[in-house]
């Protein structure tokens, strides 16, 4: 940067006016993307708030109502059980299956690429009216098929971080060094491979985890209030009371948080975005 | 290829029949669907001339595209800078807001549309503050009409847009900066005949990566405005299962038809980022 004297005498002139454009536009986005949040929170915690500016004042009110509220928290469970159902399950279905192609088939990667693109860009809208059209009104239950397009709409996650922990530990050449033990395939893929590339398919897990539990489209359009997950709820809720509908969405970010950070631990998050140049 | 084995056979069969069974299979029914008689009965296109004759869907048409390329347009310019401005801060404060834009980019759909009625709806925080500034809101700004919907398309475009772009920048070594500076080209001159060419494709990626994203957004229209918006897929879901209404054929086709637009956006980018990448070697 100080190469010539020139360019010197700019930076120190630069230091004077540090102030860049895209400071600007940082800061309109952080306050575009941070005011709503920090509106719902007040909101959460306020008495009365229809005239004023400020609240006129502050309670934990809906917040113990909500969490008394047993349709509440019955809809949190099923959210729950839903969710990390279809993540385990993608998870054991998929792993296997991206660990084989990539030690023994690597021609086929190119038709999984191909499917997690299709399945990245396919919106829920589209599957639940394929879904719909194979499924319904033939007595199996919806429940199940909805679980069924989360396994396969996870795919893309899962395939991303497994296929880079693969490539980290060199999982090649750690079978080919397992088979001259004399270790069967599945011993070596279950013994070796599975506990030096978990915390890839944790991350994945995780990930999976917090895009189902924040999924309304399939299961509103395909079961409904059949079985209210937390989305449901909150839709339900959404015109009845503010607060304690501002209250649900502020756990519901807790809980994205808690996530995020447990992602931020694992270096999922800010270091694999660095990493992405290589890729 | 090697050999077939025991385990990469086994691992594929229930990996198969997952895709088949809710992939494959569903979109299969859902294309044939579209060419079916009402009731699933003979082979027809009257779904499909129908859709092209009724101006009600070409509105749900125009209101999707055009809610998509602004909200995009927006989202991309926005990010553009954002993207860059965070490179511009030390590594910790780096990771920091990633895992803030990461945050946001979970916040969508239902919890969304909640936040935003909390700021900008009937009694919000700003539509309260600015009454006691003596503007009246409502005037101009309807949280549940294009307006608001726009607000809130380019709120879940941003963190994306930002998340994909910011490993791009990475890409653009400070090195280039220096040699080029060495070479007596201003800021400006570096970034308009090497940053930018270098970017465009990525930034034309992100763009289509966004429009797909916002075409097929269903959720925060849907609890912003119920089904009062025209937009295609709140259309389609009130076709397939409404009660009253329900014409799942229709629905068929015109969800059909919203893939088709999605793959040619998409193909469109592939076109153009290879037509791209070809004049810059």
């Amino acid at each position: 940067m100080t190469n010539t004297t020139n360019h010197a005498n700019k930076h120190v002139l630069n230091k004077w006016r540090r102030f860049h454009f895209y400071h600007l536009v940082l800061l309109i986005c952080g306050l575009y993307l941070l005011l709503p949040l920090l509106a719902t929170v007040l909101y959460s915690f306020a008495t009365e708030w229809n005239k004023t500016i400020l609240p006129e004042g502050l309670t934990l009110q809906w917040f113990a109502t909500l969490f008394q509220d047993l349709r509440f928290l019955s809809s949190f469970g099923r959210s729950l059980i839903l969710s990390a159902g279809a993540t385990i399950v993608s998870l054991i279905v998929t792993v296997p299956a991206i660990f084989a192609i990539v030690v023994y088939a690597p021609r086929l990667e190119r038709y999984v690429q191909a499917l997690v693109m299709t399945t990245y860009a396919l919106p829920g809208v589209i599957m639940a009216v394929g879904l719909i059209r194979a499924y319904a009104g033939k007595g199996i239950s919806m429940l199940l098929v909805v679980g069924g397009a989360y396994v396969v709409g996870m795919l893309p996650f899962i395939y991303q971080g497994t296929r880079n922990s693969l490539r980290t530990v060199n999982a090649a050449s750690l079978m080919e060094a397992a088979a001259l033990l004399g270790a069967s395939r599945w011993h070596a893929f279950l013994r070796i491979i599975v506990p030096n590339i978990m915390p890839g398919i944790l991350v994945s897990g995780l990930l999976s985890f917090s895009m189902l539990f924040g999924e309304f489209v399939l299961i509103n359009i395909l079961v409904g209030g059949k079985f209210e997950t937390l989305q449901i709820y909150l839709f339900g809720v959404l015109n009845r009371s503010g607060h304690i509908a501002s209250a649900l969405v502020v756990s519901y970010f807790l809980i994205m948080a808690i996530i995020s950070g447990l992602l931020m631990k694992l270096g999922a998050i800010g270091q694999s975005q660095q990493k992405g140049e290589s890729q | 290829m090697r050999k077939w084995n025991g385990l990469l056979v086994t691992t594929l069969i229930p990996f198969c029949c997952f895709i088949v069974l809710f992939m494959l299979v569903p979109l299969l029914f859902m294309v044939m669907g579209s060419f079916q008689g009402e009731g699933g009965t003979g082979w027809t296109l009257a779904h499909y001339k129908e859709i092209f004759s009724n101006p009600f869907y070409h509105q749900a048409f125009k209101n999707s595209v055009l809610i998509s390329v602004w909200s995009a347009t927006m989202g991309i310019i926005l990010s553009v800078f954002a993207a860059y401005g965070v490179t511009r801060f030390p590594v910790k404060w780096q990771r920091r807001i990633l895992v803030f834009t990461n945050l946001t980019s979970n916040f969508a759909g239902i919890p969304l549309a909640f936040a935003f009625i909390v700021l900008l709806g009937n009694s919000g925080l700003f539509t309260i503050l600015l009454q006691h500034f003596g503007i009246n809101l409502m005037d101009s700004f309807h949280l549940f009409s294009w307006s608001g919907l726009t607000v809130i398309y380019i709120y879940f475009q941003l963190p994306l847009g930002v998340l994909l772009l910011f490993p791009i920048y990475h890409g653009i070594q400070e090195s280039w900066k220096e040699s080029a500076s060495l070479l007596g080209a201003s800021p400006f001159q570096f970034w308009l005949r090497v940053g930018i060419p270098v970017l465009l494709p990525s930034i034309a990626g992100t763009f289509s990566i966004m429009f797909a994203n916002a075409m097929g957004a269903y959720a925060t229209a849907y609890a912003l405005t119920g089904s009062t918006y025209n937009l295609l897929p709140i259309r389609i879901s009130g076709l397939v299962s409404g009660d009253v209404f329900a014409r799942p054929e229709l629905g068929s086709a015109l969800a059909t038809l919203l893939g088709l637009t999605l793959v040619a956006a998409l193909l469109l980018n592939e076109w153009l980022t290879r037509r791209i990448r070809r004049d810059l070697q």
